[in-house]
């Protein structure tokens, strides 16, 4: 067993940064203090002198400027949960440890990854990707890695031995023993975490508790963790809420963004697609707008669902300004990567017939896309209709013309002379589209052939109804 | 001395930025088939160049501007390959394409107005999966023009450019032009532009004769 640990020192800080990106120096308020007090702050901030730790009004003083939000435990606890959803394509075993730590065993994918610097490097170029500081340690021991996560980034120590050795090296307050007890400890005269493990086991429970000497056990590996394993969820639903309201759909992108990565860390990690979700706006005086956002094919890429959602977006007029933006998607089908001939080089942009497909119905909407099918109907009109092709049906054997009119129109001059005629057209009394007429091909005086008809028995009023183009 | 080697006449004329007007030395383009067998034989490579913008400009409708190049997106269609049509000015009609040999299963229409039908084609003709492109643009201008002749050779795929013959004048990138005109007694067929080939001035096609 390998264990992992992942901790995101700035998770509050961007959960509750989610909805627009902070401009300027910012800070977050701790919700627990009831003196309200600096949690977290942006380097800006803390370049200013905000220091974590200080009261509202003292930050205040050192900055007026300050943006200052209160921390989101809940949506901290999402991010988290999305941040496990990502890793869970490295791991099957990942583990919440909340409020800012991620475990995942990872001794089980070191093959298949090509080792650890590998495995390591991948996760934190991904992690980076995404805009997430993190410091990651690897042991065998859950407890020891969370430790070390935070005193050793970078750390990897596969040896049960050596583990215990660098433990024993580590001072008191970065033990991961809760503050009281380190407190408690340090009056006693201790510095170290060797000295406090020396200790009689009777002795040192009466001290610290059995709650701190199952601690210890653990992180040393004694003592065996019980870590619930995080399971990917089979539908997708997240929201984020504006502090303002946001109008137009430029300012709606950013938050657009990170849904649509969040997304496609769940789909990654569930090894699945997306087919079909939906965009839910809220305006002012309970407003809803619907954007539906379909593919031809169950798609997880995060650029692309992001292109796509984008360009939905920004084709919907919206009514008012928005409040919230939440992305929903009910089905996750199983995503099949496109198939490619080893042999055949790859064409231009080399997107296969549904990525276009997706990509043009995205901006020009599904109405603009479409196929022309044949249809068994001996009038003109009706032969031919937009739908899906099927081979069962032949063509008639008279000639026709490659361009159709909308509808015929009054053919104006009359033809020069007739080539072809007449065919005689009557049909339809059985839909009431009764239809009688004798068709000729006809040359314009400019030398163009055209298809126009004469109501039977008569010899004026062309109609105009192709063009033998 | 010089000491670089003075190169032979014979490897500066291999120099592809050369071409020379020599029977024996034919530049290489590779095309597509018109399917008409007069057209093929004087067209450059034999056929309509692939990965290149062709501009067909034609005076009225019904001159026979699109039986010009039916055979050949019929022939891509048999093979599966994608034909898009962008924009046409009239309905597509389907007893008409299917009796030309067109597998309608892989022809598809996009309806736009003039700058999104400019941009699906481009997006066409870049994706690298369409086989042919026809579009009606007739108010493309000369940067759209360049921007189609560049797409269809990154996507190696076949474009096809309907426009009035208003424009026969102007400048244009593409890599072939004609223009369809008629006389009394037959459609012509000439050649306004063609890369690799001397312009001549004999029609290169009569048709409806």
């Amino acid at each position: 067993m390998l264990w992992a640990c992942l901790r995101f020192p700035g998770l509050a800080f961007s959960a509750a940064f989610a909805a627009t990106p902070e401009a300027g120096p910012s800070a977050l308020l701790d919700h627990k203090a009831r003196q309200r007090l600096i949690a977290a702050t942006n380097a800006e901030a803390s370049s200013l002198g905000v220091r974590r730790g200080q009261s509202l009004a003292a930050a205040r003083a050192l900055c007026p400027a300050l943006e200052v939000r209160p921390r989101d435990p809940i949506a901290e606890e999402r991010l988290l949960t999305e941040l496990a959803a990502w890793c869970y394509q490295f791991s099957g075993h990942v583990s919440l440890v909340p409020p800012n730590a991620l475990l995942m065993e990872v001794g089980a994918s070191l093959r298949l990854f090509d080792g650890w610097p590998v495995l390591a490097e991948r996760l934190r170029s991904g992690l980076v990707g995404q805009g997430h500081a993190h410091t990651l340690a690897a042991t065998p021991f859950a407890a020891a890695s969370w430790v070390f996560a935070a005193s050793a980034d970078g750390m990897v120590l596969p040896d049960h031995e050596g583990v215990r050795r660098m433990l024993r090296a580590l001072p008191l307050a970065q033990s991961g023993l809760p503050v009281a007890t380190v407190a408690s400890l340090q009056a006693m005269g201790f510095r170290r975490l060797a000295e406090v493990i020396r200790l009689p086991r009777p002795e040192l429970t009466r001290r610290i508790g059995r709650e701190g000497v199952n601690w210890l056990d653990r992180v040393q590996g004694h003592a065996s963790d019980v870590l619930p394993a995080w399971q990917p969820p089979a539908s997708f639903r997240q929201k984020i809420e504006f502090d303002a309201e946001l109008d137009g759909s430029q300012p709606l992108l950013f938050p657009l963004r990170r849904l649509t990565r969040s997304l496609a860390n769940l789909l990654a990690a569930r090894d699945g697609g997306v087919q079909r979700f939906t965009l839910v706006l809220e305006h002012a005086r309970g407003e809803t707008t619907h954007v539906v956002v379909a593919m031809a094919a169950p798609q997880r890429d995060a650029e692309r669902l992001f292109e796509l959602a984008r360009t939905r977006l920004e084709r919907t007029a919206l009514p008012a300004p928005a409040r919230s933006i939440e992305l929903e998607a009910a089905e996750l089908p199983v995503f099949r990567p496109p198939v490619r001939d080893l042999f055949e080089p790859v064409r231009g942009d080399g997107l296969d017939w549904p990525t276009l497909d997706e990509r043009l119905r995205a901006r020009l909407g599904d109405a603009a896309l479409r196929q022309i099918a044949l249809v068994a109907d001996h009038r003109p009109e009706y032969a031919s209709r937009y739908g899906k092709p099927t081979d069962t049906v032949s063509p008639p054997r008279q000639r026709r013309p490659l361009w159709l009119l909308r509808r015929p129109q009054p053919m104006r001059p009359e033809p020069a002379a007739v080539l072809a005629g007449p065919e005689r057209i009557e049909s339809g009394w059985w839909d009431g589209g009764d239809t009688r007429r004798d068709y000729y091909i006809v040359r314009t005086a400019q030398g163009q052939h055209a298809w126009a008809y004469l109501p039977p028995g008569t010899l004026d009023g062309w109609m105009l109804h192709g063009w033998f183009a | 001395m010089n000491a670089i080697a003075s190169p032979t006449l014979a490897q500066v004329l291999d120099h592809p930025g050369i071409w020379r007007r020599s029977a024996d030395r034919q530049p290489r383009v590779r095309a597509l088939a018109t399917g008409w067998t007069s057209l093929d034989a004087k067209l450059p490579g034999g056929g309509w160049p692939q990965g290149a913008l062709s501009e067909i400009l034609y005076e009225h409708d019904g001159l026979g501007e699109l039986d010009l190049v039916m055979p050949a997106l019929a022939a891509l269609t048999q093979e599966h390959r994608r034909v898009i049509f962008v924009a046409p000015p009239y309905l597509p009609y389907a007893p008409a394409l299917a009796a030309a040999g067109v597998d309608l299963r892989f022809l598809h229409e996009i309806h736009a107005g003039s700058t999104e039908a400019a941009w699906s084609m481009e997006q066409c003709l870049r994706s690298g999966c369409c086989g042919a492109v026809v579009g009606w643009l007739p108010d493309i201008d000369y940067r759209s023009l360049r921007r189609l002749q560049l797409a269809a050779e990154s996507g190696d795929a076949c474009a096809m450019l309907f426009r009035s013959a208003e424009h026969a004048a102007q400048n244009s990138p593409a890599a072939l032009r004609l223009k369809v005109s008629n006389t009394d007694e037959a459609t012509y067929v000439d050649v306004l532009k063609s890369r690799g080939l001397l312009t001549t001035t004999a029609p290169l096609l009569r048709m409806r004769a």
